[in-house]
């Protein structure tokens, strides 16, 4: 194992424990689901259209509960992408049920970009190793931070 | 793209750790995974069928058929996109979706696409009850 890549990875299990020190404010906006206990089709509607960037997870941006909602979780950060809603559906079984029905995806985590479904954790992976996410977030105007690592990486 | 190569590394690391408990529960096909094959066989008539039960790297007793991996090649992915080939075999596989099978990671590809890479990928690690087991031998 190359000594970038342990480094790498240590930082990868440092972000899934939360945001390096503050927490408080860490990736993604713990949205929550208290207002209103949000599980049928309009409620989930308004939900989803919300926001540009809408992830339903097990746990929390700062400590996701499952090894695919936390993959979700890290690729968003890898591509700088921090304004995003985030939705725990454990701490909500008509939200964690609603979704599925809405979306009409069996699992969760499950992404949404402009209020559009987009998929789970394997796809949002395949949009990030294609360069997908990337075209993707631009559309939204969104500026992933892994164009600017390519810059300085093409201009050293 | 470089990062992508990164991220894939790590969970396929982070996998082999989470795995390596699991491993006395290999070998033993029970009767959802044995299910799953036979109804994604008869919906797809996939080329390559290879599934994993990963239930041992999650917080569930020995023997469980709760988590699975599956990569299907088959033509009948020709121009659908990924959303539209997952569902295609989430549909295959509603009943178990709906019941036993709580986690199910897929890699849905083209015989084409499975050429450039044939291999079935290894999941994250389960970060949930299994977290003190995580990472002893």
């Amino acid at each position: 194992m190359s000594g970038s890549l342990s480094r790498a990875a240590a930082t990868l299990l440092r972000w899934g424990r939360g945001a390096g020190g503050g927490g408080l404010r860490g990736p993604g906006r713990a949205a929550g689901s208290g207002g209103g206990g949000g599980g049928s089709a309009e409620q989930l509607d308004a939900l989803v259209k919300k926001d540009k960037v809408v992830v339903f997870l097990k746990g929390t941006p700062e400590q996701p509960q499952c090894g695919f909602s936390n993959a979700v979780v890290q690729i968003l950060r890898l591509h700088g992408v921090r304004d995003y809603a985030a939705y725990n559906v454990l701490d909500d079984p008509q939200l964690r049920q609603g979704i599925k029905d809405y979306s009409n995806w069996p699992t969760i985590p499950q992404v949404y970009l402009n209020g559009e479904f987009v998929g789970g954790c394997d796809i949002l992976l395949q949009m990030h190793q294609n360069g997908d996410l990337v075209e993707e977030l631009k559309k939204l105007g969104i500026r992933s931070a892994l164009l600017d690592e390519k810059k300085d990486q093409d201009s050293k | 793209m470089l990062s992508g190569q990164l991220v894939g590394r790590l969970f396929s690391m982070a996998g082999r750790v989470c795995l390596s408990r699991s491993s006395a529960g290999l070998g033993t096909i029970g009767p959802v995974e044995a299910a799953i094959r036979t109804k994604l066989e008869q919906a797809l008539n996939p080329e390559v069928l290879e599934l994993r039960n990963e239930s041992g790297g999650h917080a569930v007793p020995p023997g469980s058929e709760t988590h699975f991996r599956v990569a299907v090649v088959s033509s009948r992915f020709e121009g659908l996109s990924p959303l539209q080939r997952h569902r295609l075999v989430h549909a295959a596989l509603s009943e178990e979706l709906a019941g036993p099978v709580h986690a199910l990671a897929i890699q849905a590809r083209t015989p084409a696409q499975w050429q450039e890479n044939p291999q079935l990928d290894i999941s994250p690690p389960c970060l949930g009850g299994s977290k003190k087991t995580r990472g002893t031998p």
